[in-house]
């Protein structure tokens, strides 16, 4: 048992029962973190806190929302928007955030990418990250079909419907996640309880585990530089602040995160109040119909190259229906980033894009392919757009596919592995 | 921490000001949205016209889901100037339904002219005074408002304030 | 600068994507319309000048108070909205005020030939025809009989209608505002028989649509959904921004809050990011 004798203040009576002066240089003040980064290191916690301020959103509006496909709309459009003190507020604030946390989200994965943070040591966090980006999918897709607005609605039977595509139990399948033969109450209210529950329960275990396997192989760095972190941190911890590599997480690192945070929230509250039709289509102010699809239904922005595969493959090859050839690409598309470690055939050789001679043209390839993929997933599909959608898809593939082959490539000029 | 700092961190400070300021500031926005809502608020007024109503006259109705007991006195239904609610140059009883013990809502019985109450057995007489069994005051009196020969349920009329500060 | 290369990079592709999935794809999907033609130039202007006591006379020559009340000149409406409604399909609207809510032209042309004037001609046919019958004249100048008229109704409409009762007069009789407790006048089953659909509930449209296509719909419908039931309504520039405001009073009733705590929200975090700013500089001064 620990010695326990009379504190000499709070901290002291807290740490004695606590150790929270050594909780405290753990996961601050001696968490080192490099300093040779940029602002795209602060991705991260613009993450949490758009998530905490999703939370904080949906908790006021889970307190007037009703998941009742009769009641859902009005207690959305009616009461808390036009009743509650402030309700137009928290639903303006969760719909931008929810569509910002994904721009931040690419920025945050591409960062990764870019700087072969996926690798050597740290796959477990590429693959919780990955995991997180599809949790955070499935959240965005069940709470958009709570305003049951036209756009909820038939996002929601498109989506649904995809399932029937699985062999042999497609079918079947799709009746059992809609809880009903069509999208209908049932629907609504099991993914209410995803939203609300669920879901945000798998997020808040995945960024735990996000976080502690960051913690082994360090944060990486501009130049992937590895350097020894305990060396650096004495010398941090012997005043030589400025000679040191590393910095601690409080205060130094943190306090360039919260101006990046100051920045991004003062750009995001602009947004919120005055430019906000990007997050809140303006479809989904209409009431959800089950006899009329909109003439126009795309999926929110950050779908759009997924779609744009699953609907990219618009005539049958080979004997194989269209219909099945971009389901299967757009499963690929959707698995495919998560084995992105084991596809790098150099896996323990960490670099900056621009200093690898063939994957820097793979990285921006991709980067253009997949903005190319999300503005033609929003366009009509017809004439000309169908074609650029294919070619878009196609390049997605291969893209995938030669990267284990370029990677190989690139190992072999630089005479095996480091 | 390993640095010492040798002077007062006056940007820190006023950062963290700043910071906390906006923090309470989202609070109190917070607790507005928790208040009850403007059709919850409005339908805590209640106007009741008391000139159908014939002497001996019994009215029940709701208000913010409380019975409410309106009784037109007759002649011989003793006055009772601590507690009677004048609209129109005639006296009436109106009280919460509710009976001072333990809240049960007691009957009220022409004959008698008493309201009892069926759980303890308490009796309350036509101005709504407690006169028998358990119950601990008289029932209570709910805020009005007189207008003409309208009551306004909810507000706190002059006449009421009248009423209440006369018991005490 | 480094760091302001990076922020170049993320900012354009940012931008590319936002300019790629809004404004383009929306003109995309949305080809630009002509604006609102606030003259109904298509039914051509009328020359003859109106005299509102001849109008009077031919007005109850003329038997329009077979279908129409006057609640304002004390004429009641043959009907009630229950029989009208499955009379017609649609309850007609009482004229009170239609001399001051519709453009002069548009109604002289109504009263001429109703299905022309309201755009309605693709869903009437002699086989079904609409409920308003044509006026054939009173034996003289057509033009003149009906250019009376129109002077008649606009001598008793009031001149200022507040927005709320634009909305009533000139779109209550299909259309629900729920949100304002308002409900059609005409019964839903009877109007989805007439319509071939069950007219939308306007509560939250002026969020579903913006104003700019409210402005050029309701001018036109035809314009932004060509073949829909939805007639022509013929209303003057200024009672139809009437309706616009009304609907954005209930579809929208806390724009003005919104618009003005923006700023607040913005100038504080403007102050709490310089504040960061600073506080960083300070922290990093020991450090680079």
């Amino acid at each position: 048992m620990a010695e326990y004798k009379k504190a000499d203040g709070m901290i002291d009576w807290l740490d004695q029962r606590l150790a929270v002066k050594k909780l405290m240089k753990v996961m601050m003040t001696e968490y080192w973190i490099p300093k040779n980064i940029n602002f795209l290191w602060a991705m991260g916690v613009v993450l949490v806190v758009l998530f905490k301020i999703l939370i904080i959103s949906g908790i006021f509006l889970l307190m007037y929302y009703k998941p009742d496909i009769n009641s859902a709309f009005d207690s959305v459009n009616y009461t808390i928007m036009q009743e509650v003190e402030y309700g137009w507020l928290w639903r303006h604030v969760h719909g931008v955030a929810a569509s910002a946390i994904f721009l931040i989200i690419y920025i945050h994965m591409f960062t990764g990418i870019y700087y072969g943070s996926y690798k050597k040591g740290r796959e477990i966090i590429w693959l919780t990250g990955m995991a997180l980006f599809g949790i955070f999918s499935a959240e965005a897709f069940s709470g958009y079909m709570l305003p049951w607005g036209q756009m909820s609605y038939w996002a929601a039977q498109v989506i649904t419907n995809l399932f029937g595509g699985i062999p042999v139990i497609g079918e079947a399948l799709v009746i059992w996640i809609r809880g009903d033969f069509l999208v209908a109450d049932a629907t609504l209210t099991r993914f209410f309880m995803l939203h609300v529950l669920l879901l945000p329960l798998a997020i808040i275990l995945l960024i735990a585990v996000h976080f502690y396997a960051l913690r082994f192989p360090h944060v990486n760095n501009q130049d992937a530089e590895e350097f020894d972190f305990d060396k650096e941190a004495k010398k941090y911890l012997d005043g030589k602040t400025k000679e040191s590599k590393v910095v601690p997480f409080w205060p130094v690192f943190l306090s360039k995160d919260f101006f990046v945070v100051g920045v991004f929230l003062t750009v995001f509250f602009y947004l919120v109040c005055y430019h906000y039709d990007f997050a809140m289509d303006p479809i989904n102010f209409e009431p959800a119909n089950n006899m009329k699809t909109p003439a126009h239904i795309y999926p929110e922005w950050y779908f759009l190259w997924s779609y744009e595969v699953l609907r990219g493959f618009f005539f049958d090859i080979g004997g194989v229906a269209a219909m099945d050839i971009g389901l299967a690409a757009f499963g690929f598309a959707n698995v495919i980033f998560m084995i992105l470690p084991f596809l790098d055939r150099n896996p323990y050789h960490v670099a900056p894009a621009h200093q690898r001679p063939l994957f820097k043209y793979w990285f921006w390839i991709l980067v253009l392919d997949m903005i190319v993929l999300t503005v033609y997933g929003k366009l009509p599909p017809t004439g000309n757009n169908a074609w650029v959608g294919f070619y878009a898809a196609l390049t997605f593939i291969v893209l995938f596919i030669a990267l284990p082959i370029i990677t190989k490539m690139e190992a072999k000029c630089q005479g095996g592995d480091k | 921490m390993a640095v010492e700092q040798s002077r007062r961190d006056f940007i820190g400070m006023a950062f963290g000001g700043v910071a906390a300021v906006g923090g309470v500031i989202a609070l109190g926005a917070m607790k507005k949205t928790w208040d009850p809502l403007p059709s919850v608020q409005s339908a805590g007024f209640i106007t009741v016209d008391l000139s159908p109503m014939s002497e001996g006259d019994m009215k029940t109705l709701q208000w913010r889901g409380k019975p409410i007991f309106i009784l037109k006195k007759t002649a011989d239904m003793k006055k009772n100037e601590k507690r009677d609610v004048v609209a129109g140059n005639k006296d009436y009883t109106v009280i919460i339904g509710l009976c001072t013990h333990l809240g049960c809502i007691p009957t009220w019985t022409p004959a008698t002219k008493q309201f009892k109450c069926a759980c303890h057995g308490g009796e309350f007489d036509a101005s709504g005074v407690n006169t028998f069994g358990p119950p601990p005051r008289p029932m209570d009196i709910p805020p009005f408002k007189i207008d003409g020969e309208k009551l306004v349920l909810g507000e706190e009329g002059p006449e009421y304030k009248k009423l209440v500060s006369k018991k005490a | 600068m480094r760091e302001f290369k990076i922020l170049g990079v993320v900012l354009f592709f940012t931008a590319l994507i936002y300019w790629g999935v809004e404004p383009f794809a929306h003109s995309q999907m949305h080809p630009h319309v002509d604006p609102a033609d606030f003259a109904f130039k298509d039914l051509g202007a009328t020359d003859k000048k109106g005299d509102a006591a001849k109008g009077a006379e031919n007005f109850m020559a003329a038997g329009c108070i077979g279908c129409h009340g006057v609640s304002s000149q004390g004429l009641v409406a043959p009907m009630d909205n229950a029989a009208a409604s499955v009379a017609f399909g649609v309850v007609p609207p009482d004229l009170s005020t239609a001399g001051t809510l519709y453009d002069k032209n548009f109604l002289i042309a109504l009263i001429k030939e109703p299905t022309k004037a309201l755009k309605v001609e693709h869903k009437f046919s002699e086989a079904k025809p609409h409920p308003m019958v044509q006026f054939f004249g009173l034996g003289g100048d057509i033009n003149q009989e009906v250019a009376d008229i129109v002077a008649y109704l606009q001598s008793i409409a009031p001149k200022d209608i507040d927005n709320k009762k634009v909305f009533e007069d000139a779109c209550q009789r299909c259309h629900d505002m729920k949100y304002d407790k308002v409900f059609s006048t005409s019964q839903k089953d009877a109007l989805k028989a007439y319509m071939g659909t069950t007219p939308p509930d306007l509560s939250m449209m002026i969020r579903a649509k913006s104003k700019d296509y409210l402005s050029t719909f309701i001018n036109n419908p035809q314009k932004q959904l060509a073949g829909t039931s939805m007639p022509r309504v013929g209303l003057t520039e200024v009672s139809q921004n009437k309706v616009i405001a009304y609907m954005e009073k209930v579809g929208d009733r806390k724009k003005a809050e919104r618009d003005d705590l923006g700023y607040k929200l913005i100038a504080y975090m403007a102050l709490f990011t310089l504040l960061a700013y600073l506080w960083k500089v300070k922290i990093w001064k020991k450090v680079h």
